[in-house]
């Protein structure tokens, strides 16, 4: 597929929020693109926008957001500029969200059998008898992996466990055929043997109606399994981009090759202490590349602009001026 | 060896959804928890590990069995036990975002665990401790005017324990404290979680999904698997040597994130079969139905938690036989 134009084509995008300290400027110009039938992966630190640029694309961005610039160019047609109707056409048919937070996505005082019908009603016209929308929700809920769907059905989400208001919200977004599934740490409260089926579940989601994903994760592990390519975000913008299978094995960004020694390790020997320093503050990010005040390997021309990302090698871009051309070798 | 901080026995919560009806949550969950150690609860998910935490802490109450905290039945719901017991224990949910109150300072935060259990009689007292208990998670003292809104997941997840500390507990269950959070300010976290627990001498009780996590910081492990425990066993040998089939099927799925590692899981165990539900649990061992090893034994009698290995090693299963 790699040849494919591509699915999803986000340019340059700039989200900020207005708050009462003034205004924070998360997103600093994120562009990332995602081909039919591809599978990505969007990692990097809490906080540093991976939500908000979900959100962004599906145009559902709270009011105290403000989109300052950029594109999300959907089978080529700007999703930010689209009149009501392409709107919600896209939302039906073209990409679904996986909400990060089960339990602030799922409405309360309803049952999950009722969440799930409104879903299949949107999306499938009401031309479809009630009868046989329960029994696609049933066969929604099977396929994540929830037993007893007669239960799950009539269940209020506080009757459920966190991994299991996560499935229901899984159900909600894959149960209905979309071009582009945009999921949002759909593993975070999963043991690992029913994550697994999850993800396999995805990725023939992904084999078998050719269903692009983007899947956002602090699992690195999750990652490496089941994407072919990686961005990395830092403070509001992509860093790198690479083959999962590179990334791992030569990262080049200096945040990158922080965050992966980050990652406990199977073998037990000790959790590592972290990022020195925090994430910046959005009010006043720092200038040039925002990572500059956190990195080890920064000098004074790190802070008088904003690297651009190059390729550096096949399918390999970086945003670091510090890294140079060919298989990042330094300078 | 000294008598343990926690003891659960026989502990059942069944939740009734309809006339004769129940969803068998917890059906018969017994384990220790020793003083000063860390006790990891795995297992999959919907098997009953937050309402095993929930009833210990006293937010539900059990359907049978005891609780016991430092040789006191406390088998009772939170609003029955008295204000030292309940301070005694602590817990620290996964979403620091919706446990605090977006609607207060951390200051705030802080001042009420201290004001309800009168632990600071005057303003400066008040503030004192306040700080005192931000300096404890590493915290500076300027966190106390923010707002849960304007920090990160890693430092409102660090606000929630100062606060679970203000009572001086000396048991603190953590239910997937980190799982909000990416691997770098996990480990920040973690690391605090662990430096206070040698220096304050807690006892926790550590539920989470991430099994490498669990390597590094418990030094138990129990296992769950629709209600009950299957396994418990010490962390180096749950990873190097377990017995139940489930531990199996659930260490060989842990993503990983190199080659070196994937060699220390066992050989993939698919996940097979339907995941049974608790409100009809299967007949004779719960796992039978999804077990590529069971007999007929499996089909027929429920397998006891018994010893394997020298006593600390204990497996629910007809076909572990003991070393
Ligand atoms: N409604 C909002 N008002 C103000 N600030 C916001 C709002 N939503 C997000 N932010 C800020 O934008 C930044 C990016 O948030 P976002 O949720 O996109 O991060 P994330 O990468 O998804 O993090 P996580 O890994 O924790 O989910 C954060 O600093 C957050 O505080
Ligand atoms: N208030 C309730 N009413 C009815 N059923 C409930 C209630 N709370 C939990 N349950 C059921 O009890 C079972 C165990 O839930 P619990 O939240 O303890 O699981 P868990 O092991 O913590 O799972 P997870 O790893 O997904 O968080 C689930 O089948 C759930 O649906
Ligand atoms: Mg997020
Ligand atoms: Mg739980």
């Amino acid at each position: 597929m790699a040849t494919a134009e591509p699915l999803l084509d986000v340019r340059d995008l700039r989200v900020s929020f207005r708050v009462f300290r003034g205004t924070l400027s998360v997103l600093d110009g994120v562009t990332l693109a995602v081909r039919p039938g591809e599978r990505v992966g969007l990692i990097g630190e809490t906080g540093c926008g991976k939500t908000t640029t979900l959100r962004a694309i599906m145009r559902i961005l709270p009011r105290e957001a403000r989109v300052g610039g950029g594109q999300v160019l959907f089978a080529g047609r700007d999703v930010l500029s689209m009149n009501a109707g392409d709107l919600s056409a896209f939302r039906r048919k073209g990409a679904s969200l996986v909400f990060q937070d089960p339990t602030a996505a799922l409405n309360p005082v309803f049952t999950v059998g009722q969440l799930l019908d409104e879903v299949i009603k949107y999306s499938q016209g009401r031309a479809m008898p009630a009868k046989e929308r329960r029994a696609v929700a049933a066969a929604a809920l099977r396929d994540v992996a929830l037993p007893d769907p007669a239960r799950i059905l009539n269940s209020y989400p506080f009757q459920l466990s966190g991994g299991m208001r996560q499935r229901v919200c899984i159900a909600m977004a894959i149960g209905v055929n979309r071009e582009l599934i945009l999921a949002d740490e759909p593993g975070t409260s999963l043991d690992v043997t029913i994550q697994d089926q999850i993800l396999r579940l995805i990725s023939d989601l992904v084999a078998k109606r050719n269903v692009a994903v983007v899947l956002v994760t602090h699992s690195l592990g999750v990652v490496r399994e089941t994407t072919d390519r990686v961005y990395v975000m830092y403070a509001g913008s992509i860093v790198e981009s690479a083959p999962v299978k590179e990334l791992f094995r030569a990262p080049l960004h200096p945040y990158t090759v922080a965050l992966l020694e980050c990652i406990p390790k199977l073998s037990g020997e000790r959790i590592s202490q972290g990022i020195p320093g925090s994430m910046p503050d959005y009010l006043h990010p720092p200038r040039g590349c925002r990572y500059q005040p956190r990195c080890p390997r920064a000098e004074e021309g790190c802070a008088a602009g904003r690297p651009p990302m190059r390729e550096v090698a096949p399918g390999h871009s970086v945003a670091c001026y510090r890294v140079a051309a060919q298989g990042g070798e330094d300078r | 060896m000294n008598q343990p901080v926690l003891e659960v026995r026989e502990l059942k919560k069944h939740f009734p959804i309809r006339k004769n009806v129940a969803v068998r949550a917890v059906d018969g969950v017994s384990f220790e928890l020793r003083e000063g150690e860390i006790l990891g609860l795995v297992g999959e998910s919907g098997s009953g590990k937050s309402t095993v935490a929930y009833t210990v802490v006293g937010m539900y109450r059990p359907t049978a069995g005891q609780v016991i905290f430092r040789g006191e039945d406390v088998s009772r719901e939170a609003a029955r036990r008295n204000l030292g017991q309940k301070g005694q224990m602590q817990i620290v949910f996964q979403d620091p975002g919706s446990s605090l109150n977006p609607r207060r300072t951390v200051r705030q935060i802080l001042r009420l665990p201290l004001m309800i259990h009168g632990l600071a009689k005057t303003e400066s007292e008040k503030e004192e401790k306040a700080v005192d208990l931000l300096r404890r998670v590493e915290l500076p003292e300027e966190y106390l005017d923010k707002y849960p809104s304007g920090m990160g997941g890693g430092e409102r997840q660090l606000v929630a324990i100062a606060r679970a500390l203000a009572t001086s507990p000396s048991l603190i269950i953590f239910d997937e404290p980190t799982s909000a959070l990416d691997v770098s300010v996990q480990a920040k976290v973690i690391n605090r979680l662990v430096e206070l627990h040698r220096r304050l001498n807690l006892s926790y009780l550590f539920i989470t999904h991430d099994l490498s996590l669990m390597r590094n910081v418990s030094s138990r492990v129990a296992i769950m698997y629709l209600g009950v425990i299957c396994e418990v066993a010490e962390t180096k040998a749950f990873f190097t040597a377990p017995r139940h089939p489930y531990t199996h099927m659930l260490l060989s799925s842990i993503p990983v994130v190199s080659d070196l590692e994937e060699e220390l899981k066992p050989r993939k165990v698919p996940s097979v079969g339907e995941i049974p539900s608790p409100v009809n649990i299967p007949r004779g061992c719960r796992f039978h139905p999804r077990c590529p090893e069971a007999v007929q034994q499996c089909r027929e009698a429920e397998p006891q938690l018994r010893p394997v290995a020298g006593g600390t090693h204990l497996v629910a299963c007809h076909r572990a036989l003991p070393d």
